[in-house]
């Protein structure tokens, strides 16, 4: 008989496989070199005269850093929130069918894209050399009350972040299925409509990873902003160092808590991905928030 | 309601260079099923795009229950329409899609509601209440809280037939709904398509089921090469067809 009967095959299950696993000696070996090197490191910036040790402690809480910590915190938000609503505008504004409003889009993501953040801060900053006053017709205020360094700050952040943000939301747009769109014109939506309740909820989950990398890259590049003096964490950080001598102190405590802080939203950002990633099967691989923070360059990079 | 839901006279359609539609003179009566049969490329899909303006006619007229699509008429001249009203043509038009184009962030009643809420400001309660009752219809009662990526194809076609007929649509077009669909998910879409035209749905539907077109279409038209070939009822058109280009599809297909 050429058949087995089910019964006889079920019977004799085989016992699991219990074989010796590969022994990644290599692996051991680097891990051993690493510790050492990092020891040495640790040990010779731990050990070292030149680094008063009890002031980076003293200072690490004192009330000026956590004023620092507010403004860097406010600049971050106020930036992103902005920068992610202009983002929106001129991704739609880029892929609409009117050829002027793409015009303005791409003259707009030429300009701020085009030129370094820190040089747009100095031009906000300035502005009052050029402009005394602004306003239309006769109502004007001065410039230099307007501008202050965190109003320049944070409107050379804001607007150089929609820039990038527009991408990240063209790309967004642009990977949902043609098919929706059509979808939801036939059941009559407007363009705004499918825009806003089908197309952009669809898109957020290719929007939401870059744009928490963005947040990252927001608060450190707020850094930036000493450069004005708007009193942020580096600011605060730096003045403090130079008045009573210890720079270096002064290094360590903003580095201490700008780690701290993205830290914190790399975590927050693995989050807010999985909500996102509602309705849809591949999200189960994702990397979370530690693996992210790791390799934050090489994960969501390639929208510059 | 005029007794005329669809009049196609002389409608052309071109991408470009290429010429889709040569010519189309149709009529769709109220309450009728209406079946479009033929080859890939011959235009049928097209034709059906055309009828709720997801393409625009390049030439001839197209109108649905009376009113030209996509135009308004001011003396003996055409001004082409605002995207608004577009829209609101549209909403009493329901389309079913060969892959389903469900909203993959929404639940299956919330495919249902939200045009019905959004579009037409129906109330949430009435709306949902009107959905519950749609995808009960369809077979799906169980399945109203699930994604479409946790459904089958034939599940989610169905939901896609619910969500369409939640605009109370006056006209219904079915552009190769089971054509996506693993062969043992197609009945349950036909059967749904069946009680549809049953109740007196005006349907349209582009397909390459020549047994659905034969049991349940009043009138069925081939297509080739961007015109009509032939028209008539089913005993007609499927099973004495008078052209050589209609019987050497169907020997194919049968």
């Amino acid at each position: 008989m050429a058949t087995t009967t089910p019964a006889a095959r079920t019977s004799t299950a085989p016992a699991p496989i219990k074989a010796v696993p590969i022994r990644h000696y290599g692996q051991w070996a680097s891990a051993a070199v690493v510790l050492l090197l990092a020891g040495g490191l640790l040990y010779s910036v731990a050990a070292n005269d030149n680094i008063q040790w009890s002031v980076v402690g003293d200072y690490m809480f004192r009330p000026e850093i956590f004023h620092g910590i507010g403004i860097t915190l406010a600049l971050t938000v106020l930036s992103m929130v902005l920068g992610v609503i202009g983002g929106v505008l001129l991704a739609v504004m880029r892929l609409s069918g009117n050829p002027v409003l793409r015009a303005v889009s791409g003259g707009y993501l030429w300009i701020f894209r085009g030129t370094p953040v820190l040089v747009q801060i100095v031009i906000w900053f300035n502005l009052a050399l050029v402009f005394p006053r602004l306003g239309v017709g006769s109502f004007s205020v001065d410039t230099n009350h307007v501008i202050s360094p965190f109003g320049a700050a944070l409107l050379a952040l804001a607007l150089n972040e929609a820039a990038y943000m527009a991408e990240i939301v063209r790309g967004g747009i642009l990977s949902v299925d043609q098919g929706q769109t059509e979808a939801a014109h036939a059941l009559g939506y407007s363009g705004a409509k499918t825009m806003r309740l089908i197309v952009l909820p669809q898109a957020m989950r290719v929007i939401v990873p870059p744009t928490g990398n963005e947040v990252v890259t927001m608060l450190k590049t707020t850094a930036l902003v000493y450069a004005i003096g708007a009193a942020d964490l580096f600011t605060e950080a730096y003045n403090f160092g130079s008045k009573n001598f210890t720079l270096f102190e002064m290094y360590l405590v903003a580095s201490f808590w700008y780690l701290v802080m993205t830290t914190v939203l790399s975590t927050l950002q693995s989050r807010l991905e999985k909500k996102y990633a509602k309705g849809s099967h591949a999200v189960t691989t994702r990397t979370g928030g530690i693996t992210r923070l790791f390799f934050l360059r090489n994960a969501q990079g390639g929208v510059a | 309601m005029s007794a005329v839901m669809v009049k196609a006279e002389n409608v052309h359609k071109s991408f470009g260079h290429v010429e889709v539609l040569k010519g189309i003179d149709l009529e769709v009566k109220n309450g009728e099923v209406f079946c479009l049969l033929g080859p890939s490329g011959s235009g049928k899909s097209t034709f059906l795009r055309c009828i709720n303006h997801l393409e625009q006619v390049s030439a001839g007229r197209l109108s649905v229950d009376g009113a030209l699509i996509g135009y308004r008429e001011v003396g003996d001249k055409l001004h082409e329409m605002k995207p608004k009203e577009i829209a609101a043509q549209r909403r009493d038009i329901g389309m079913v899609f060969q892959r389903f184009n469900l909203f993959p962030h929404l639940t299956a009643l919330e495919n249902v509601m939200q045009a019905p809420v959004k579009i037409r400001g129906v109330g949430k309660a009435e709306a949902r209440e009107q959905a519950l009752r749609l995808l009960d219809r369809v077979g799906l009662a169980e399945r109203v809280d699930n994604y479409p990526g946790q459904l089958s194809g034939g599940q989610q076609q169905r939901v896609a037939i619910a969500r369409a007929l939640a605009m109370k649509p006056k006209l219904m077009l079915f552009d190769e709904p089971t054509s996506a669909l693993d062969p043992e998910l197609v009945g349950e879409v036909l059967d749904v398509m069946k009680d549809l035209a049953r109740e007196g749905m005006t349907m349209i539907v582009v397909t390459h089921e020549i047994g659905f077109a034969r049991e349940v279409a009043d009138t069925v038209v081939f297509m080739d090469g961007g015109v009509v070939v032939e028209a008539g009822s089913p005993a007609e058109v499927i099973d004495a067809p008078q052209h050589d280009r209609t019987k050497s599809f169907l020997s194919k297909v049968l």
